[in-house]
């Protein structure tokens, strides 16, 4: 029999769901021919926990401790969008110094989301540990100015309508002045490490390409969007809470494959500390909530916003988060959704996969961003 | 030159590898290299980092010198709000013809449960709570083999004092202890003052 008549089959293979490369319980059923990759069906909804539906039976205020276990690296972005919803549902006015610490902390998640996927997507490429780790220490000292503001880590809880929930300790932003001064010494390091890699190059170049237009019919949103070319920042063009203020740029990446999205990342936090140092220059004093915000953090029952709906969006690192409300007048909301960045990012895998590598997937995968807790909700 | 990046890499790893060691360190140092990041692990139990004074994990229940003399009001508030639900209070005490009992002026609970395998620390209980009777814990060492017995916090065991409070979180209690002063009633003036309405 010769190499022609040779008959093959097509393999069916099960990635995860438990499985350290799926970021969680999600599964991939790939269709492999040979080592390609002919067919992807993704499986989600192994973590779901009913989020919504226990968000309509609770008052507004209560939703903030549930958002935090969505995307479980972003509390603070995830609070910040559900109180911008809640303030438009309620016409509630944030406090000056409010909005300040809340993208003070909105930003700072998103230094330690970025560089936790950086060493995620470098453990996927087979670099174990080390970028991992080295970006794990950064988060740590920011999870630390978290601890000392929230009193948790990573379910903060601190964001609420109107400003946040108590000011920030003593001392607290010359400690993060020092961090975030500090932080771009360790991007450089880090970029030492990773960008200028012969090896991450050859790996990750040209693998897994989302075509601009693909990301804009599937909607793509965040850091993916950008790698594709798409200037789409909803801090810009929403321009929502204080972010007109701030002096910051859109990086953009050209290609659309794995080693942009990284570098994209890379580039965005160099903005981050941009808008951090600017923010932290320019915090005004004054109260950290604003009364009538105080007033529904007390006394979650008794805000009761009138009849409509209310959607408020943030960027968060993942992408476009929006929480949607709706109100029949009552203490609880009547309809609540939430638009997941990740979820809606991840529906574009099997485009990017298809005509690849079997191992391609996996960082295709890590290099989309999702935490499976906002995926599934 | 292919490879440079690898090397440039390489060159990173080690020299954080010298940082960590007193010899390495001394060895950057005479060779003029900027020095590393010092190892950050902390070497758990035999060590325990220092955690921020906000740090909250589990509510508990304040009471002011002696334990019968508990803040918690049995107003029920706190139950309501508990996101999780994972509250659970009997009360407030009434003896046989229904009148509530008080005990220093104050009603109280009879049952004060929180279901700490539920409970997520969120501390919306703290926040919503009118008279400060609930604060929250800095204990995080509580594993237990049981899922219901030893995780389900009754009333005994979330009784802490206020000294206790103002040890663990000595801002906070402060603050609280100036608003609970500013609260109480005033002993009753000699002279009753005269209404402005009266003018
Ligand atoms: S702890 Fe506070 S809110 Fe809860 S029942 Fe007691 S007094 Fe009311
Ligand atoms: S901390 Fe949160 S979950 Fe725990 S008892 Fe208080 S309100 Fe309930």
């Amino acid at each position: 029999m010769s190499a022609t008549t040779a008959e093959t089959q097509l393999l069916e293979i099960n990635l995860g769901p438990q499985h350290p490369s799926t970021h969680g319980v999600f599964r991939m059923i790939a269709t492999l021919d040979g080592e390609t990759i002919v067919k992807l069906k993704p499986v989600m909804g192994y973590l779901h926990r009913n989020h919504e539906q226990i968000g309509e039976g609770i008052t507004y205020v209560a939703s903030f401790p549930f958002t935090d276990r969505l995307d479980y690296f972003n509390a603070m972005s995830n609070n910040f969008g559900l109180a911008l919803a809640i303030e438009k549902l309620g016409g509630i006015q944030a406090s000056e110094r409010g909005e300040y610490v809340r993208v003070i902390m909105a930003e700072l998640t998103r230094l330690v989301n970025h560089v936790a996927v950086t060493g995620f997507l470098l453990n996927d490429m087979g670099a174990f540990g080390t970028p991992l780790l080295y970006a794990f220490r950064e988060r740590e000292r920011i999870l630390d100015l978290f601890e000392a503001a929230s009193g948790s880590r990573m379910m903060c809880n601190y964001v609420r309508p109107g400003g946040v929930r108590e000011d920030v300790p003593v001392q607290w932003l010359e400690r993060a002045r020092e961090i975030v001064n500090n932080f771009p010494i360790f991007l450089d390091e880090f970029e030492t490490l990773l960008t200028e890699n012969e090896i991450i190059q050859q790996r990750a170049k040209h693998v897994g390409v989302l075509p601009k237009t693909l990301a804009v019919n599937a909607s793509i949103t965040g850091p993916m969007a950008r790698a594709s070319g798409v200037n789409y920042d909803i801090r810009k063009v929403d321009g929502y809470s204080i972010y007109p203020k701030f002096a910051f740029k859109v990086p953009l990446g050209s290609v659309g494959d794995v080693y942009d999205r990284y570098y994209v990342r890379i580039l965005e936090m160099r903005e981050s500390v941009k808008i951090l140092q600017q923010a932290l220059k320019d915090i005004p004093g004054g109260p950290a909530i604003s009364p009538k915000g105080q007033a529904i953090s007390k006394a979650p029952r008794t805000f009761k916003p009138p009849k409509g709906e209310a959607y408020g969006r943030v960027e968060s690192p993942k992408g476009e988060l929006g929480f949607y409300l709706v109100s029949d007048g009552s203490s609880q909301p009547y309809r609540y959704h939430i638009r997941a960045p990740s979820f809606i990012n991840l529906t574009v895998l099997e485009d990017m996969c298809l005509g690849q590598k079997v191992a391609d997937a996996i960082i295709i995968l890590g290099s989309i961003d999702i935490v499976l807790g906002e995926v599934d909700r | 030159m292919v490879g440079r990046g690898v090397l440039k890499g390489m060159w990173l790893v080690l020299r954080e590898f010298l940082s960590t060691y007193p010899l390495g360190r001394m060895v950057l140092r005479v060779t003029g290299q900027p020095a590393g990041n010092r190892l950050v692990t902390v070497q758990y139990p035999d060590e325990k980092q220092q955690h921020a004074e906000r740090f909250r994990y589990f509510p508990f229940l304040v009471y002011d010198q002696t334990p019968d003399n508990l803040r918690c009001v049995a107003c029920k508030i706190c139950e309501q709000e508990c996101p999780p639900q994972c509250i659970h209070i009997v009360g407030p005490a009434k003896d046989e013809q229904g009148r509530p009992l008080k005990v220093h002026g104050r009603t109280y609970p009879v049952e004060f449960d929180i279901d700490t395998s539920i409970c997520m620390s969120c501390r919306i209980c703290v926040d919503v709570c009118p008279f400060d009777a609930i604060e929250m814990d800095n204990q995080y060492e509580m594993s237990s083999t049981e899922r219901f017995g030893e995780m389900a916090f009754n009333k005994e065991k979330l009784l802490k004092s206020n000294e206790y409070f103002q040890q663990i979180k000595p801002t906070e209690a402060s603050v609280v202890d100036q608003r609970l002063e500013a609260k109480k009633p005033k002993p009753a003036p000699t002279q009753p003052p005269t209404p402005p309405s009266a003018a």
